[in-house]
């Protein structure tokens, strides 16, 4: 089946009214997606059903809201964006006695992995705190493991080498029963916790704040929201990175931050 | 709900369409009454090259697609790589890096349908060649939403897979070599 325009309404104002989480600002279409590919896999031929589950079983929300937000992730996805990283950003801010990074929308992790490694290799792991966060509380379990499948691990292998990574991949997990264990080392400088954009307020100031292919998933008012907040947790000359086909031209920051390089990384001026 | 207004054609195309959109775009008017949405498997390497190549061989304005790109009248649109594109009401363009969909991001199946969804009888959609089944369901749907849509002559295509596939499942309105599609498109359809 296919969910109508005001049923799909029915479901966000039903998730909000029992769980105070507010998707209306989410774009539109691949919400509607999200929501018909749910009604698919729970095999439900009436929304209704949908609706009653989520009321009465937060449990079951729990994977609701695993379900509606799009949780694909990579290690090293857009390698250059990494090499920028290396050579521009972290010769920078790893001047600081201490560091602070916040992965707004962490997903599964292997975007923190993939920063915690960039660090180990720039000496500067030991000095600072990743800050991961994300809406869903089933991915930041995830997370947290640092267990990646094994089959990923070639591809992974890959995006790091043309990031500009010198050393041989497999040395920072162990490999067993198809699954790559990443070391304790990189975790111990990883604080997990559930925070959502839409509603949260900043928690802390941040050198470099990563939020990368989450805003795609927001209108432009809440895309400005989510913004703010960035801002409200950066300081002057601090970095804000996005995906790489996000930008902030047209946003309430255009005017106070200026783009590094090519790839999305912008600094917030004095 | 203004901006929606819009006539758009989409073009889904895979393994051998670069060719075909290069020997289109020298021939499209300079200032038609209808924007272009081109949505291509290709590898992200390619992404510049070929927003370049058709920039240098178009009359019409090239606007490579970010998240959130507003649809204007007159323009070709180009979908980039490893990211669903998706038509929202209010005339935006947004990106959405969930699963792959039949091996391919961006699924042309995905933005046809997204597109059908909004655009309906001011749609018209166009399968190029290509060598996966990728297009077919979107097409369908495009139809079921009263929009207009094309299919490359399979014996035009360099590879005729996905077009084939394409009319085994459904009946477009036309199928036309790729003089036939540039003709089309300077009709005032
Ligand atoms: C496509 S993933 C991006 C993962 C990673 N940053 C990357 O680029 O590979 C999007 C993530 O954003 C999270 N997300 C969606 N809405 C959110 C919100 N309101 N607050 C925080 N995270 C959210 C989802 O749960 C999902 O894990």
């Amino acid at each position: 089946m296919t969910a109508t325009d005001s049923e799909i309404e029915a479901i966000i104002s039903t998730i909000f009214e029992y769980y105070g989480y507010d998707f209306s600002g989410y774009s539109r279409a691949s919400l509607n997606r999200r929501v018909n590919r749910l009604l698919e896999l729970g095999n439900y031929s009436h929304v209704e059903d949908l609706l009653s589950r989520i009321r009465h079983e937060p449990d079951y929300f729990e994977r609701v809201v695993g379900d509606l937000t799009v949780n694909v992730t990579e290690m090293f996805r857009d390698p250059q964006f990494y090499k920028q990283l290396r050579e521009k950003i972290l010769p920078i801010i790893g001047t600081k006695p201490f560091i602070r990074i916040w992965h707004a929308g962490c997903s599964t992790g292997e975007e923190v992995f993939s920063m915690a490694i960039l660090l180990d290799e720039h000496k500067l792991l030991e000095k600072t705190l990743l800050y991961a966060t994300d809406i869903s509380p089933d991915v930041l379990q995830t997370a947290k493991k640092g267990i990646f499948p094994l089959r990923q691990m070639k591809q992974y292998a890959e995006n790091y080498a043309s990031s500009g990574g010198k050393e041989d991949f497999s040395k920072y997990y162990m490999a067993n029963y198809g699954l790559a264990k990443f070391e304790d080392r990189l975790i111990a400088r990883m604080v997990f916790s559930q925070h959502n954009l839409v509603s949260d307020r900043s928690f802390n100031e941040f050198d470099l704040i990563l939020c990368r292919n989450v805003l795609i998933y927001f209108d432009k008012d809440l895309q400005n929201r989510a913004l703010t907040l960035f801002d409200d947790s950066l300081p002057n000359l601090g970095f804000l990175a996005l995906g790489s086909k996000e930008n902030i031209k047209f946003s309430v920051l255009s005017h106070r931050y200026q783009q590094v390089e090519r790839e999305k990384i912008w600094k917030k001026l004095r | 709900m203004e901006k929606a207004a819009l006539k758009l054609v989409v073009i889904g195309g895979s393994a051998g369409s670069v060719d075909v959109i290069m020997r289109i775009v020298p021939f499209l008017p300079s200032d038609p009454d209808f924007s272009i949405v081109l949505v291509l498997h290709r590898k992200s390497s390619d992404d510049t090259t070929l927003e370049d190549v058709v920039s240098i061989k178009s009359a019409m304005k090239v606007i490579p697609v970010e998240d959130k790109t507003m649809l204007e009248t007159g323009a070709i649109f180009i979908a980039p790589s490893d990211y669903h594109l998706l038509f929202e009401p209010t005339g935006e363009l947004s990106l959405d890096v969930s699963e792959k969909i039949n091996y391919s991001r961006p699924s042309i199946d995905v933005s046809f349908e997204s597109a059908a969804a909004i655009y309906k009888n001011r749609l018209t959609a166009i399968l190029l060649t290509g060598a996966n089944s990728d297009g077919t369901a979107g097409l369908i749907s495009v139809k079921e939403n009263d929009g207009f849509v094309i299919i490359q002559d399979p014996e035009s295509a360099d590879i005729p897979f996905m077009p084939a596939n394409a009319l085994e499942n459904m009946t477009p309105d036309l199928v036309l070599d790729v003089d036939g599609i540039v003709n089309f498109l300077n009709s005032g359809f």
